[in-house]
């Protein structure tokens, strides 16, 4: 039988059972949208994260006082007890350790800032230059902070734009000079965008240099070090010689931590992925209950259609022949129904896209391949036993049954 | 078997029986038959209900297989195909017409005709003119793109016969073809099939009917599965089938 009249022959079937092939086209069509829907969810969600994490810089190694022995898990938000580590260790480190690029360590703290009669609470940061290029940030008007030593002091201040147009409205901000507890600090540059990440609102900080901020909340210790990994070292050696190098200046205690975010970057990743498949699994789950389906409407068929399975057999139809035609139905409607739950699938995970724009909706292409492999499949599958009694039908039998 | 034999014979049935079980008690519904039937005949079968008649008609059409005998269609020995050799020969040689049409609803008159050419993979262009001339024949050329029931019953069996020599067979089964159509249209369509023997084709008939069942030939009378009379017409020789 030639495909164009195998498919006329199919078509005119389904047609005839209208609603039987409308609730099977909706069976399949659902759970294929299924797997379309939620891996974009997951991938989605993977996205995102790996979004939100990319602050944290492609080679980059950041370290913290306190030991944590779990690997592979969020940084502590706050420092522990542990001995800190100072500005004099990293001056040390990035003299010495091979790899290290550029250094930010930094110095957090809260503080009111005030220009004229207006205050905020900002949240302030001591670091270096080094800092915006590690983080990916861009100096939107007037300069980054001066390259100084690291022990080096100086009242100068890069703001975000929030807090720029907070104490200034829309007035010019290089050059002003504003308080902060008792210093004050000239304004030389204006952060680039919201900057916003990880729950730390960038466009809202200021940023002064490293030595000027332990003086502003007299600290000794740092909140964290970012180092930049130089192009032709190893992210995992120089974090090893980082650790190793601490381990000595703290007399053979190792109570810092030092991880790398692209390893735990890739274990997110990792761990995403696989939530991505949990879930495209369980929606798979619901193919393979529309595969039933497919059974027992082909079941059905068959039973209704005995005499004109007679009736072939008569005219000459063999065996594998019957069989292919009602396998054919199952496969025309598996794939009808695998378009239809794609199409409908597609134009949910764009609304979302729509409705959350902040988070990257995509349908992965071996999703969609799958969905539709399995969608056909198991239609195939299903539909084989069925069609099998159809094509072992006795002709003569067949014949007499009306 | 002599040599000649096989191409004179268009059919040779020796010995075949079947037996059906309802229970505990054996219906021969064939017993021991033995028929010969010569290419370009026409014959009736006639009987009561239950001896036998379809039975024989469907061992004839290869849609049932004898439990015992030999069984050989144009030289073939039936017996020794498996089921896709006989449906290729049912396809090929034999063209059947069944009392309640068999037609497939939701094909129209002139697809249901075309079905045999399309499930033997003919391509549509040339199906095309195939159909045309036997819808034409068979005077429902303007019923081409009616549905089954759209037509009446005399036009519905019309379209089985159109089925029935499409691919061209040899052999035509009618199995109580005008049982469900009033006088008129079945005198038609009994003269549709007695213009087809006349071409060549070899036509077996079953029929309650005794006037229609006089038309034929030879006259089979079957009682308890087996062949109580078999009586030829005389002075009537078989129309030779053209080579």
């Amino acid at each position: 039988m030639r495909l164009p009249d195998l498919l006329r022959f199919t078509t005119l079937a389904l047609r005839r059972q209208r609603f039987r092939s409308g609730m099977l086209l909706l069976a399949v069509g659902l759970g294929v949208a299924a797997v379309i829907v939620l891996t974009a969810l997951g991938e989605g969600a993977r996205g995102y994260v790996m979004g939100e994490f990319a602050f944290l810089g492609k080679d980059t190694v950041i370290m913290f006082p306190g030991r944590k022995e779990t690997t592979g898990g969020m940084p502590p938000v706050t420092g522990t007890s542990a001995r800190a580590i100072t500005l004099e260790e990293v001056e040390v480190l990035q003299r010495t350790v091979a790899g290290i690029g550029g250094v930010a360590p930094l110095v957090l703290g809260n503080a009111p800032v005030s220009f004229e009669a207006r205050a905020r609470d900002s949240m302030v940061i001591g670091t270096t230059a080094d800092f915006f290029d590690i983080r990916l940030l861009e100096i939107a008007q007037g300069s980054n902070l001066p390259d100084l030593a690291l022990d080096e002091g100086k009242p100068v201040g890069v703001i975000g734009q929030k807090l720029k147009s907070e104490l200034f409205d829309n007035r010019r901000a290089i050059g002003q000079w504003v308080r902060l507890r008792d210093y004050r600090f000239r304004i030389i540059g204006v952060l680039k965008g919201t900057g916003d990440s990880f729950g730390l609102d960038l466009s809202e900080a200021i940023f002064i240099p490293v030595a000027s901020a332990q003086s502003v909340f007299n600290v000794h210790g740092l909140f964290r070090v970012l180092m930049k990994v130089q192009d032709n070292h190893r992210v995992d050696e120089v974090k090893s010689r980082v650790a190793d190098r601490m381990q000595e200046l703290h007399d053979g205690e190792l109570d810092v931590t030092v991880i790398s975010p692209d390893a735990m970057l890739s274990t997110f990743d990792e761990i995403l992925r696989i939530l991505t498949l949990g879930v495209a699994g369980i929606a798979a789950i619901s193919l393979i209950v529309a595969g039933i389906l497919v059974m027992n409407v082909t079941l059905m068929s068959v039973k209704q259609r005995t005499a004109e399975i007679g009736l072939l057999k008569a005219i000459g139809a063999p065996s594998a022949q019957v069989r292919s035609l009602f396998l054919a139905e199952a496969a025309l409607i598996a794939t009808a129904g695998a378009v239809l739950g794609m199409v409908a699938g597609h134009v949910l995970v764009t609304v979302g896209r729509h409705l959350y724009p902040a988070i990257p909706f995509t349908t992965p292409p071996w999703a969609i391949l799958a969905a539709l492999g399995l969608a056909v499949g198991t239609a195939l599958l299903f539909a084989w036993l069925p069609a099998q009694q159809a094509a072992r039908l006795e002709p003569v039998d067949a014949l007499g049954r009306k | 078997m002599k040599a000649w034999s096989w191409f004179r014979r268009m059919i040779e049935v020796r010995g075949v029986s079947k037996t059906f079980y309802l229970g505990d008690s054996a219906v021969h519904a064939l017993d021991n038959i033995d028929l010969h039937i010569e290419p370009g005949d026409y014959l009736s079968v006639m009987g009561p209900s239950g001896s036998g008649k379809s039975t024989l008609l469907n061992m004839l059409g290869l849609l049932d297989r004898p439990d015992d005998g030999s069984y050989l269609l144009n030289g073939v020995d039936t017996m020794e195909l498996d089921e896709n050799e006989r449906a290729r020969l049912r396809r090929d040689q034999i063209g059947f017409v069944f009392q309640a049409y068999h037609l497939i609803p939701r094909l129209t008159a002139r697809e249901n005709v075309e079905l045999p050419l399309m499930l033997a993979g003919v391509a549509a262009k040339t199906r095309r003119a195939q159909v045309d001339e036997i819808l034409d024949k068979l005077g429902i050329g303007s019923r081409a793109h009616h549905l089954p029931n759209q037509l009446s019953g005399g036009e519905r069996q019309r379209v089985a016969i159109g089925r029935s020599i499409v691919m061209k067979p040899s052999l035509l089964l009618a199995d109580e073809p005008t049982g469900n159509l009033d006088t008129r249209s079945g005198q038609e369509v009994t003269q549709i099939l007695e213009e087809l023997n006349r071409e060549g084709i070899t036509l077996l008939m079953v029929t309650h009917n005794q006037s229609l069942g006089d038309r034929a030939r030879r006259h089979l009378r079957m009682v308890d599965g087996a062949i109580l009379t078999d009586h030829q017409q005389a002075g009537a020789e078989p129309n030779r089938a053209p080579a």
